[in-house]
C-alpha cells in the first residue's frame, strides 16, 4: 500500500476512535447501566444526550474541520504558499461579518437566516477574489487582496459592535466569532455536509491544477492544463468549504493552515494528494479538539475557535520554524 | 516549407518600455537558435511570446504555421514546452514526479516511464526519488529541464538555461539542447554567456531593445560592431580547442581595452 493510503486509513480509524468518547464524555457524566440504557432504550434520557446532542456535535466538528483542512489544502496549493489559507483571504472573516449583521438585525430569530447570511458572505468574497484572480495572476497580489478584504471586514465586524445597541445581539455575535459546535443539531449536520462533499469534488476536479501550479503561473500556464478553470474551481470549492464552516461553527482558525502542514511530508509536498489526508486531518484535529475543550474544567464551556487558537497558534509557529530552516530555496 | 517557429514584426511593451520592436525571428526543425543581448533587450520576452504568455500589440507568432493565440491550450503544449528562467519548486515534490509534470495528459505510469528516461537524459536518473528542497540549484535545473523534456514537444524554448548554473552543468544542458536540435526539434534558447552560444548555436540573434541587430551564424552574427554597439565590448573572436573562444574587454573612456 502506498504512503498516502495508508495515511488516510490511519486517519479515518483515529477519527472513528475519537469519535467514541467524543459520544460518551461530557458534562453530564453516566455511568455503565445509564450508558448501556442510550444504546438500547432509544428515548431515554442517556439516549437523547448521545446520539441528539454529543453525536450531532462530534459529527458537526468532523465536517468543519474537514471543511477547514480542504480549504487550507487547496488555498496553500492555489497559491503555492504554505501560510495561505481561508482566514489569511478574509473568506471566514467575510462569512463572519455577513453573520454578525444578520444577528445584529435581528435576523438570528428566523431559522437558518445566520447560516444562510455566513454562506452568502463566503460566496461575496469568494467572488471578489475569483474576479480578482482573473485579472491578476500573480499569487503575492491575491494574497495582498486578501488581507486587505479580511481586514475590511474584520473593521466592519467591529464597526457592528460599535454601533449595536442591543448587548445581547453583541454578546451574540461575539459568541459567534468565538467559534463553537455546542448544541448543534442533526439538521445542521444534514446540510452542512453536502456542501462539503461538493466543495471536495470540485477540489478533486482542481487537483491536476494544483499540483501542476507547484512549478509557477508560467510553466502551468503552458502546460496545456485549462487552469483559468482550474483556478475558478479551487476558489469555489474553497468558498463553499469555508462557507459552510463558518455558518455552522462561526469562526475556527488555525484548523485550514495547520492540517495540510501535518501530512504534507507523507504526500511528499504534492498538493493534489494532499486533499483527502488534510482534510481528514482537519476532521480528527477538530473531533480531538471539541473534546479537549468539553472536558476541560471551566465554569463557561471553553468555546473551540478560543480552544483551536490557543494550542494552535503555538503549534504553528513551531512548525513554520521547522519547515523555514529545511525550506532553503 | 515554412520555419517550425516564426516570429514575424511583432511588437510587444512591458510597463511603457518597448520589449519587442518589429522583431523577426525563425526557428527551423533541428537548428538551435540562441538570442543574445545586454539586460532588457527582449530575450526573455521573445521567448515568452514563442509560449503565448506575451500578448503582441502588432505582428504575429506562428507554431508550425498556426497563430499561436489561435491554438488551444493543449495543442500549444504539444508544440512548444517553455523552461522558464524562474526555476523555483513550490513544495518539496520527488524529481521524479517535478519530471512527470511535463505529460499531464498521459497515465500515471506512462507519465513516470517518460519522466525516468528524461531524467537519465540529463544524468540526474539518480536523484529520481530525492526531494527538490534538498537539491543544489544545479541538480534542479537538471530536474526542470527533464520535465521540459517530458513534454515531448517538437519545439523547446528555454530562457536563460544555464544561469547560476556551474560550468560543467552550463555544458550538459547544452549538450542536452543541442542533442534535442540534432534529434529534429526546433531550439530557441536564450544565453548571457556569448561564447557558449557561439560554441553551441547554429545561429545566433542579437537583440537590443526589442529589436534583432544581427540573426546569423555565430561568429558572423557576433561580429566586433555589434560586440561594440550592442554589448559595449571591445571584443574578438580568437580559435581555441572546443570551438571559438572570447576575448573581451569593457570600452573606457578613450580607448578599448583587453582586445
Amino acid at each position: 500500500m502506498t504512503r498516502p493510503s495508508r495515511l488516510t486509513l490511519m486517519l479515518a480509524g483515529l477519527i472513528m476512535v475519537a469519535s467514541i468518547p467524543g459520544i460518551l464524555l461530557g458534562e453530564t457524566v453516566f455511568d455503565m447501566a445509564q450508558t448501556s440504557q442510550a444504546f438500547v432504550e432509544p428515548g431515554s434520557g442517556p439516549a437523547e444526550v448521545l446520539w441528539q446532542v454529543r453525536a450531532p456535535r462530534v459529527a458537526t466538528a468532523l465536517m468543519v474541520g474537514v471543511a477547514l483542512g480542504l480549504s487550507g489544502a487547496v488555498m496553500q496549493g492555489l497559491l503555492r504558499n504554505p501560510l495561505a489559507d481561508p482566514g489569511v483571504l478574509g473568506i471566514s472573516a467575510s462569512a463572519a461579518l455577513a453573520a454578525a449583521a444578520a444577528i445584529v438585525l435581528g435576523a438570528a430569530a428566523a431559522p437558518g437566516a445566520v447560516e444562510i447570511a455566513a454562506l452568502v458572505g463566503a460566496g461575496l468574497a469568494g467572488s471578489l477574489l475569483i474576479l480578482f484572480s482573473t485579472r491578476v495572476r500573480s499569487p503575492e497580489a491575491l494574497i495582498l487582496f486578501g488581507v486587505a478584504v479580511s481586514s475590511f471586514a474584520g473593521a466592519a465586524t467591529a464597526l457592528i459592535f460599535n454601533l449595536s445597541p442591543s448587548p445581547i445581539a453583541t454578546a451574540e455575535v461575539m459568541g459567534w466569532l468565538l467559534g463553537s459546535v455546542q448544541n448543534r443539531s442533526w439538521v445542521d449536520v444534514a446540510w452542512v455536509t453536502p456542501a462539503v462533499l461538493v466543495a471536495g469534488a470540485l477540489a478533486v476536479l482542481a487537483a491536476p491544477g494544483l499540483r501542476m501550479l507547484s512549478l509557477g503561473e508560467e510553466t502551468a500556464g503552458t502546460s496545456g492544463l485549462p487552469m483559468a478553470r482550474l483556478r475558478l474551481l479551487a476558489l469555489a470549492a474553497t468558498a463553499l468549504a469555508t462557507g459552510a464552516a463558518v455558518a455552522v461553527a462561526g469562526v475556527i482558525g488555525f484548523v485550514g493552515l495547520a492540517a495540510p502542514h501535518l501530512v504534507r511530508s507523507a504526500v511528499r509536498g504534492d498538493p493534489g494528494r494532499l486533499l483527502l489526508p488534510s482534510a481528514l486531518a482537519g476532521g480528527l484535529m477538530l473531533v480531538v479538539a471539541d473534546l479537549l475543550a468539553r472536558m476541560t474544567p471551566t465554569d463557561q464551556e471553553l468555546k473551540l475557535g478560543v480552544f483551536t487558537a490557543l494550542v494552535g497558534a503555538p503549534l504553528f509557529a513551531l512548525i513554520a520554524w521547522r519547515a523555514a530552516r529545511e525550506w532553503r530555496l | 516549407m515554412t520555419a517550425f517557429l516564426t516570429m514575424w514584426d511583432a511588437d510587444a511593451s512591458l510597463g511603457g518600455r518597448a520589449v519587442l520592436d518589429g522583431t523577426d525571428v525563425l526557428v527551423e526543425a533541428g537548428e538551435l537558435v540562441a538570442v543574445v543581448g545586454p539586460n532588457g533587450a527582449g530575450k526573455s520576452s521573445l521567448i515568452r511570446a514563442f509560449a503565448g504568455l506575451l500578448p503582441l500589440s502588432g505582428g504575429v507568432v506562428r507554431l508550425q504555421g498556426d497563430d499561436v493565440t489561435t491554438l488551444s491550450l493543449r495543442a500549444r503544449a504539444a508544440r512548444v514546452a517553455y523552461l522558464p528562467q524562474e526555476g523555483r519548486i513550490a513544495w518539496n515534490l520527488p524529481a521524479i514526479e517535478v519530471a512527470a509534470l511535463g505529460a499531464p495528459f498521459l497515465s500515471g505510469a506512462d507519465a513516470m516511464s517518460a519522466a525516468r528516461t528524461a531524467l537519465e537524459e540529463v544524468e540526474a536518473g539518480h536523484l529520481a526519488d530525492r526531494g527538490v528542497a534538498e537539491m543544489s540549484g544545479g541538480e534542479r535545473a537538471r530536474v526542470l529541464l527533464a520535465r521540459a523534456l517530458t513534454t515531448g514537444a517538437q519545439a523547446l524554448l528555454a530562457d536563460e538555461p544555464t544561469a547560476g548554473l556551474d560550468p560543467e552543468a552550463q555544458l550538459m544542458v547544452m549538450e542536452r539542447l543541442r542533442a534535442r536540435a540534432a534529434a529534429g526539434q526546433a531550439v530557441l534558447v536564450s544565453l548571457h554567456d556569448l561564447a557558449l552560444a557561439a560554441r553551441f548555436a547554429d545561429r545566433i540573434v542579437v537583440l537590443d531593445a526589442g529589436r534583432v541587430v544581427a540573426d546569423a551564424a555565430p561568429l558572423a552574427a557576433l561580429t566586433p560592431e555589434v560586440m561594440a554597439g550592442t554589448f559595449g565590448l571591445a571584443a574578438r573572436w580568437i580559435d581555441g580547442p572546443d570551438g571559438p573562444l572570447l576575448s573581451s574587454g569593457r570600452y573606457s573612456i578613450g580607448s578599448p581595452t583587453g582586445a
